[in-house]
């Protein structure tokens, strides 16, 4: 396998990959148009990738065939425009149900993205199972996203939510997850990898656990969509929510896998047209899964794109994704350690290429500012999710997440821009 | 010296600087050298909150003239905030109120005015004119 060109080392892991495609990194930038620019006079270092990430060619492409060529409502028309866009975008949920290694299309429900799938989950099931008194457990290191939902649902119907605790290096505290556990345990909703400090949740385990009393489980995987391999029926998990932008797919599009007999057994969300079978003022009867979840004329562009997106993504596959990313990760993770004053928030042994720090008596934004002046976007901030900064006792972090397309250089770039930070503020 | 006249002398200093270091090594500096803000003002009430930085912003009256301090945790912004309190500090709030302040986009520094940049700088600027509106209500 040829080495990527712009490495110095060798990266080891990148030998034992199985992947078949060769990983040639100098290619895959030329996929991505966006990182070919110049930002205040200098060529854009973009390592805001768990905030969004960029598009490849294909799936611009991608949107764009389908508007030039043939959009069209989907299901009820029987032209031949409306016939493709139909077959592509139920093609597109093929594809979702193969990347989550789902057993049946029919349990993929196109979603705006994970904070829809997260609040579809809470506002169905969540609305008609739960009583008074029952416990949902989340996490400490939740987006707000996943935990605003939760804490709606408990004041309108009188529940509690508990946050496991996060233990110093950013992983979760399981042995008092364990402890809070008990037959109140309703819905157990924790991240795959988190957003702010990297870290990757055991999440089998904490699926088995929450099984053990009854309690089912919703996995946000927002972040670990793009850096893990997903296997739904491996981790037996009840719901698993992620969205297409942060998957190198569109805005405005993701999807939610539900275990069939829990999402035949929730009322369905929103109520429209194509979510029904028969309509009268008398009475109304649902349509099958997944149409029963998916009210109104769906995102059938995105849809479409986000197939290719994920075909990106296989092509590639992820194990070489993932072990290149981690290369980037353990380079970086060394490089900003050396500079003085650096805390990195977040070191659990399993991470995906998220790296938070404090630089001592410099302001998050001001580090910001600077890194902009110099190309290079990074984000700033609590990342929404305000628990953990409590827990760390800051106001934000410093992030630079990485992708596949991001280079040592890149790199280099971001510690010498560090450094004239600290010379700016010294 | 007018609203404008400082405006002025402001456009003239950052004229000096060719390149975005010197720039901002001159905002951090003002940032540095802001006159002290009063401990007993950072309150919640005196808070405007940007999603990232805090600031502190008090008013009062002295004589016919609206006195403004100001403080960040982000020294940047302080620096910024440095340059909105000498513009605008010292003058009654009818000039506060009709200030056009063009300053900002003529030293280049117009995208830390934008919402986007939720640094609370905006919402400083229209909380100031907002004092200078209640001010001049409090005289008439
Ligand atoms: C861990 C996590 N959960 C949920 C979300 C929300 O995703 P979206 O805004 O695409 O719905 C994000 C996005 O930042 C995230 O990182």
């Amino acid at each position: 396998m040829p080495q990527p060109q712009t490495h110095q080392q060798p990266i080891p892991s990148m030998m034992t990959t199985t992947s078949a495609v060769s990983f040639d990194i100098e290619r895959i930038r030329t996929d991505f148009p966006i990182l070919d620019q110049e930002v205040n006079g200098r060529k854009l270092v973009y390592f805001d990738n768990a905030a969004t990430t960029q598009k490849p060619v294909a799936v611009i492409e991608a949107l764009m065939n389908y508007y030039r060529g043939y959009n069209a409502n989907i299901h009820r028309g029987i032209h031949t425009l409306a016939e493709k866009a139909t077959a592509d975008f139920e093609a597109s949920r093929r594809a979702v149900r193969d990347f989550l290694n789902a057993p049946s299309a029919e349990e993929i429900i196109f979603t705006s993205g994970t904070t829809m799938g997260i609040n579809l989950v809470a506002q169905t099931y969540g609305r008609h199972f739960l009583k008074a008194g029952d416990e949902i457990i989340i996490s400490g290191l939740e987006h707000h996203s996943n935990i605003v939902p939760w804490q709606m649902l408990a004041g309108e119907k009188g529940l509690t939510v508990r946050a496991i605790p996060v233990l110093e290096n950013g992983e979760l505290d399981l042995e008092t997850f364990d402890t809070m556990l008990s037959d109140r345990t309703k819905i157990v909703a924790v991240n795959h990898a988190s957003n702010s400090l990297g870290t990757v949740n055991p999440v089998k385990e904490i699926i088995a656990k929450a099984h053990a009393v009854g309690a089912v489980v919703l996995v946000d995987g927002a972040q670990a969509s793009s850096h893990l391999e997903i296997d739904v029926q491996d981790l037996d998990v009840d719901f698993y929510a992620f969205s297409a932008h942060k998957l190198y797919g569109p805005t405005g599009i993701g999807a939610l896998y539900g275990k069939r007999a829990l999402l035949e057994a929730m009322p369905p969300y929103m109520g429209g047209g194509e979510m029904i079978k028969e309509v009268t003022f008398e009475k109304t009867t649902f349509n099958d899964l997944p149409y029963k979840f998916e009210a109104g004329t769906p995102n059938i562009a995105d849809v479409v794109a986000l197939k290719t997106a994920l075909e990106y993504i296989n092509a590639i596959g992820k194990s070489a994704i993932s072990a290149y990313e981690n290369h980037l990760l353990t380079y970086a993770t060394e490089q900003v350690s050396q500079i003085e004053g650096v805390r990195i928030i977040g070191q659990a042994k399993e991470k995906i290429s998220v790296l938070s720090f404090v630089l001592d008596g410099i302001h998050h934004q001001d580090i910001g500012i600077i890194l902009d002046q110099q190309g290079i976007a990074v984000r700033t901030g609590h990342h929404c999710t305000q628990p953990v900064m409590d827990r760390f006792c800051i106001l934000g972090t410093t992030r630079a997440s990485f992708a596949f397309y991001n280079t040592i250089e890149e790199i280099d770039k971001l510690i010498a821009g560090l450094h004239r930070v600290k010379k700016l503020m010294a | 010296m007018t609203i404008n006249e400082t405006q002025d002398e402001i456009i003239e200093e950052f004229e000096l600087f060719d390149d975005w270091e010197g720039k901002y090594e001159y905002i951090i500096d003002l940032g540095k050298k802001l006159a002290p803000f009063k401990e007993e003002f950072k309150t919640e009430d005196h808070i405007i909150k940007g999603c990232q930085s805090r600031v502190w912003l008090h008013a009062e009256l002295n004589g016919d003239n609206v006195v403004f301090t100001a403080d960040s945790d982000a020294i940047i912004v302080k620096g910024l905030i440095s340059m909105l309190v000498k513009v605008l500090s010292e003058h009654t709030p009818e000039e506060i109120i009709n200030a056009d302040l063009y300053f900002m986009e003529k030293v280049g520094l117009q995208q830390h005015l934008a919402q986007t940049r939720s640094n609370g700088l905006a919402s400083m600027l229209k909380q100031m004119k907002t004092y200078a509106l209640a001010f001049s209500a409090l005289k008439n």
